[in-house]
């Protein structure tokens, strides 16, 4: 049987395979439809210092296989996580990796150093690529030197595993991905959604309350897979793979890309229970294929 | 789950009934299911759909379907024995706080309109059992589109509107000479929200408590993805997990 487990920095996941902030909820959600202790981890609902209400509805737009969301960090604020659903996920055996974000470098520090208390959170994912607010988010997300500067800032305070998601919506990839990778950022994931725009034809007017939104789901997955691919020839630190990932198959292509991990975003809307069925069908692709462990997939891709 | 029955009912409507080899879940009224389509290449997301009734004794769900894009069209397309993935239950359904006292049991209204009539029927069903008379209000533009009398004629007392007046009173439900000749405890409404709103507003005015069934645009149907929010007093909560069922008071529908 292969080994699945792989490493992110001094984090040690069971299996390659994660579902992906803003689509688990706080993994209870799904509790009903399968185990998910059977996760690698669980990067929980983006979390900012303050509560946030969110963009007004409508917020969602089916698209060709996918979907446009402008959610815009609707959460409670960290301190309500803390004391309000920390507790509840807190002893769920898998990791819970929680998505910071913040709208200015010292909310994003304030954040970070909150989640740095808890003793169950083994590591945070920056959020410096959200398409849907206002100020901050992908603002940082966008040049190398936001990116450096928010990266360079937590760094000190976060002692922890410190994984930074990345935006797409950017002309060269890699040089944000260097950039976090020099302020000593242990792992990137990416993408984060693709700034998209939906119109209702009869009414002549945009879908989404606030006109754009993050595009995500199946259609995503080439151009998230190239990023992958062209990333891991840029840094030497782990990445995290996604982008409309739906299947075993499109879990191994971002692996042999040089992905280390995954996260699952969209599709656990369509079939709740992708995340194990992309388990599953990695470790019959390793034992099929002769690989004894998964982190030999990384960057397997053969040219 | 498997198709048992697909009943085409007039112009864009069709009932299916579906069965399962598992005993149904508990399901309550005003509770919705999450249906894949995979017939539709359109279509990407599942589509929540109101529990219409639970044929308890034949281990049924029934869904009442209107086609308006290719999502419906394509659950229209099912057969018998063709299988249906579905997310269920899922929901906050209707409520009721009074009992069904012999000697002046609660006057209960359930008004639908459109596709809309379809979770009052298995709340009807469900408040005749626990003892209730229920009296439903059905409107629709003409008269076959006032779907599924024989069944609500079951549970309780019909009354209609259609708006060239081809059955029942002519007009909208909240034109009803109903809802100035009686007066009742509790209104319960599903139907579009122009409908629903009419509906809060008289309930308001009247100081009636009522509850109305939203239809947000939903993505996961179970509370992650937060994209069904709708603005309520407390904040934006999402209408799938929160709802779909809200009292009137909750909503910022006064005004």
């Amino acid at each position: 049987m292969a080994e699945l487990r792989i490493n992110i920095g001094e984090l040690s996941l069971r299996n390659p395979v994660t579902t992906a902030s803003g689509t688990f909820g706080y993994g209870t959600e799904y509790a009903d439809f399968m185990d998910i202790e059977r996760l690698g981890g669980i990067f929980v609902k983006g979390t900012t210092l303050e509560p946030r209400e969110g963009n007004p509805y409508p917020r969602m737009a089916e698209t060709s296989a996918g979907m446009l969301n402008a959610v815009g960090l609707q959460n409670k604020g960290a301190d309500y996580f803390i004391h309000s659903i920390y507790p509840g996920i807190k002893d769920l055996n898998t990791h819970i990796i929680v998505n910071v974000s913040g709208s200015s470098i010292e909310s994003y520090v304030a954040c970070a150093q909150k989640m740095a208390g808890l003793e169950k959170i083994p590591a945070i994912e920056l959020n410096i690529s959200c398409p849907n607010v206002k100020k901050g988010g992908m603002a940082f997300g966008v040049t190398p030197a936001g990116a450096a500067e928010v990266v360079r800032a937590v760094r000190k305070i976060y002692p922890k595993v410190l994984i930074v998601k990345l935006s797409p919506n950017v002309t060269d990839i890699t040089e944000i991905a260097r950039a976090v990778e020099a302020e000593g950022a242990d792992a990137v994931s990416l993408i984060n959604t693709f700034l998209g725009l939906a119109i209702d034809v009869k009414r002549r007017k945009p879908v989404l309350s606030t006109i754009t939104g993050g595009l995500s789901g199946p259609c995503i997955k080439p151009i998230a897979l190239r990023m992958v691919w062209q990333t891991y020839q840029a840094v030497k630190i782990p990445i995290i793979g996604l982008g409309g990932i739906a299947s075993w198959e499109d879990a191994v292509e971002f692996l042999l890309a040089g992905a280390s991990a995954v996260q699952i975003g969209t599709s656990n809307f369509i079939d709740p229970t992708t995340s194990l069925k992309v388990i599953h069908g990695i470790e019959a692709y390793c034992n099929e294929f002769g690989f004894r462990s998964v982190s030999e997939l990384t960057g397997a891709l053969m040219q | 789950m498997t198709v048992t029955e697909n009943i085409s009912l007039h112009g864009s409507y069709c009932l299916l009934k579906l069965t399962s080899l598992q005993i149904l879940p508990d399901m309550y009224p005003g509770q919705f299911v999450q249906v894949r389509i995979e017939k539709s290449s359109t279509t990407f997301l599942r589509r929540p759909i109101s529990i219409h009734y639970v044929d308890r004794k034949n281990n049924e769900l029934w869904l009442l379907i209107r086609k308006i894009g290719d999502a419906t069209r394509a659950i229209t397309q099912y057969r018998t024995g063709d299988q249906l993935n579905l997310l269920l239950p899922l929901g906050k359904g209707f409520t009721i706080s009074q009992r069904p006292v012999t000697a002046d049991k609660p006057k209960l209204l359930l008004i639908g309109g459109g596709v809309g009539v379809a979770p009052l029927l298995f709340w009807g069903a469900y408040l005749k059992d626990a003892g209730f008379d229920p009296f439903f209000l059905l409107g629709a533009r003409t008269k076959e589109e006032l779907l599924q009398l024989e069944h609500f004629r079951k549970w309780g007392t019909v009354h209609t509107t259609t708006e060239d007046g081809s059955h029942g009173e002519k007009g909208f439900v909240t034109q009803h000479s109903i809802l100035k000749n009686m007066r009742f405890d509790h209104l319960y409404t599903c139907g579009p929200k122009p409908m629903m709103m009419a509906v809060a507003k008289y309930a308001f005015s009247a100081s009636i408590p009522c509850e109305v069934s939203l239809e947000n645009t939903m993505a996961c149907g179970i509370g992650a993805c937060l994209c069904c929010v709708e603005d309520t007093v407390g904040g934006n909560v999402c209408v799938c997990t929160e709802g779909p069922v809200f009292n009137i008071n909750k909503l910022k529908w006064q005004n």
